[in-house]
């Protein structure tokens, strides 16, 4: 019953939809992380990539080039609406208690939801696979798309290179100061304002990567701003909010169990997912990789 | 900070029941539509402010409790044929019993956490109500859900001419009023005083003596209960049970009502589920984009109004009665 190649394309697909996730809730996380602000807009940035994405391709025409453009774009796109949203609005809400933030963001969900449906309308819209990856590699009789294989080899990059600038560089280092106590930050003279602004556009950067890289595998369409979001949020909590190798390994958790729990529980896997958060929240309530929070 | 006493003595939450029972005789199917909605989503927000302005919880997953209430109560009457008082019953109950479940995981994290765990725990309880076909009916959820027997309201001199939702309204009314008399009667307790304490100031609370998280806790089932008896109502309301009553957006959709009208105030939700409702039914009417209409009055509220239409008419107030004594 247990048929290798099967188990081989499950954990594929799994590795496929953690690392899609972790590019998505690794924003999140680091958001989080540093402005201390749950972040519901998130999946409609997510959003916005992947229209952004379609955008771009449509408008560079049917080439070898065009997918490599649109990624790239959508993302610096998504990072300039994070930009603006976290300069105009954000910012002037960290004083007051998270429920105004929660409400603001959520409000941002509202309209990004509906302004693109104004714009791109309803119907699916889809991305083919870029020129180079339009192929597979045949493994055990299943064929592997190399799409996915490039974004199994992505994500980790991605990780590594968030990881070496979070550890290696100055800023990286400003963000870590600011994570870990942001009044102290700013007493000794750093500009947190600044520091904000840029983490809020890296966050969305991230989101906006995740969504345009989305689009070859997933089609386009209203309403998969709010699906992401809440698989975002327990790939967080299961890893441990502002944890940044908890994201990771949140996200690889949460892919294998939602591509083997259907062998358990057919039709139920989402389930098993939400069992997994249940059970780590149970035995460290923290998350994974999380420190204890202060009460 | 006084208010003007004869304001103070008139029992204005009686005369709005009692101008409320008046709908029906309007003789408008559609007005006693839009009361029937209004009651019952009032109800629901005045148990979330339970835990947002009184204990300073905010929850992100209400509507679980809304929809645990719902299903409970429906699968009950339409499946196996129970009546409605004992429907209503066990669906409090059970909103009541998850609420303390899942409560007593959140409760052990603290703000933003608790929030997250909410909306996770919500997500759970809608992902059983979208996959479950057998007994929830899954993504399709449970249409027909029968109407109470309120044949007997019939025999009655003044009701007999009424329709039978004008009837299930009236039993509605009933019974929002009875748990919102409840409610009152909590918030204006000791452990209501104690909750609000633990919003102040959860440390000291902490110090003086007081089980913060067990109060915590006890508020989040009240608040759960007090939703299942909405959701009951609700699910007979709608005649069908959906599986979005317990999605966040919904949840989402609580909060809004109750920060539109003052979470400062026990009546705050209720206005402000009334003038969410009524927004709703015109703006409809205009547009089909309501999300984005509803996203920009929700940012002019954080912005403008954080403390609600209650909050407003209090400030404003205050600042002619200042203006008048100068």
């Amino acid at each position: 019953m247990l048929d290798p190649a099967f188990l081989l394309a499950q954990c594929i697909s799994g590795l496929t939809a953690a690392m899609f996730l972790f590019i998505v809730a690794s924003g999140l996380s680091l958001i989080f992380g540093v402005l201390r602000v749950l972040n519901f807009a998130h999946g409609s940035f997510y959003m916005i990539g992947a229209y952004m994405a379609w955008q771009i391709t449509h408008w560079a025409g049917a080439n070898s080039v065009s997918f490599w453009i649109a990624v790239p774009g959508a993302a610096l796109a998504v990072a300039l609406l994070g930009g603006i949203v976290e300069r105009l609005c954000l910012r002037h809400l960290y004083g007051r208690a998270e429920l105004y933030q929660l409400l603001f963001t959520y409000a941002l969900v509202l309209i990004l939801g509906d302004v693109a449906r104004i714009v791109w309308g309803t119907q699916q819209l889809t991305v083919p696979r870029p020129a180079g990856l339009a192929g597979g590699l045949e493994v055990l009789g299943i064929v592997v798309p190399h799409y996915n294989l490039f974004i199994i080899a992505l994500g980790p990059a991605i990780a590594l290179a968030c990881w070496l600038l979070l550890s290696r560089t100055g800023t990286g280092r400003m963000v870590r100061a600011a994570a870990y106590d942001r009044e102290m930050l700013a007493a000794l003279g750093a500009d947190v304002g600044k520091l904000y602004t840029l983490m809020f556009m890296a966050g969305s950067f991230l989101a906006g990567l995740g969504g345009a890289l989305v689009t070859p595998v997933r089609s386009i369409v209203p309403g998969m701003d709010v699906d992401i979001i809440v698989e975002a949020f327990i790939v967080v909590v299961i890893g441990g909010l502002g944890s940044f190798w908890g994201t990771f390994l949140g996200a690889i958790i949460f892919g294998q169990v939602l591509a083997f729990g259907i062998l358990i529980l057919p039709g139920f896997s989402i389930f098993a997912v939400f069992v997994l958060m249940a059970f780590v929240l149970v035995v460290r309530p923290a998350g994974l990789l999380g420190r204890a929070v202060k009460r | 900070m006084k208010a003007d006493p004869l304001a103070r003595r008139i029992p204005w939450a009686v005369l709005v029941f009692l101008a409320a029972a008046c709908v029906p005789w309007l003789g408008s199917r559609f007005y006693t539509f839009l009361a029937t909605d209004i009651a019952i989503l009032a109800l629901l927000a005045a148990s979330l402010n339970l835990l947002l302005g009184y204990t300073g919880l905010v929850s992100f997953g209400h509507a679980a409790y809304f929809g645990i209430g719902a299903y409970t109560c429906a699968i009950l009457m339409k499946s196996y044929g129970v009546s409605f008082a004992l429907g209503l019953a066990t669906a409090t109950v059970a909103a009541g019993a998850c609420a303390l479940l899942f409560g007593a995981f959140c409760v052990r994290s603290s703000q933003i956490y608790f929030s997250m765990l909410t909306l996770a725990f919500a997500q759970i309880v809608w992902a059983i109500c979208f996959k479950w076909n057998s007994v929830t009916g899954g993504e399709q959820g449970l249409s027909n859900v029968p109407y109470p027997n309120l044949g007997w309201m019939s025999s009655l001199p003044v009701l007999g001419g009424l329709r039978a939702g004008d009837h299930y309204y009236l039993l509605v009314l009933i019974l929002v009023g009875l748990a919102f008399a409840v409610l009152k009667r909590i918030v204006e307790s000791p452990f209501g005083s104690t909750l609000t304490a633990i919003r102040e100031n959860p440390e000291r609370a902490e110090f003086v003596g007081i089980n913060v998280r067990r109060y915590q806790l006890a508020a989040f089932v009240v608040a759960g209960a007090f939703a299942g008896w909405a959701g009951a109502l609700f699910g007979i309301f709608n005649r069908g049970v959906f599986p979005d009553f317990a999605h966040w957006s919904k949840s989402a959709e609580v909060l809004i009502m109750a920060i539109m009208g003052g979470i400062g105030h026990f009546w705050g939700p209720a206005v402000g589920a009334a003038i969410l409702i009524l927004l709703n039914q015109q703006i409809n009417a205009y547009t089909q984009y309501w999300p984005l209409i509803l996203g920009l009055i929700l940012i002019i509220l954080v912005f403008v109004f954080p403390s609600g239409v209650f909050g407003a008419v209090h400030s404003g107030l205050q600042r002619l009665r200042r203006h008048r004594h100068a």
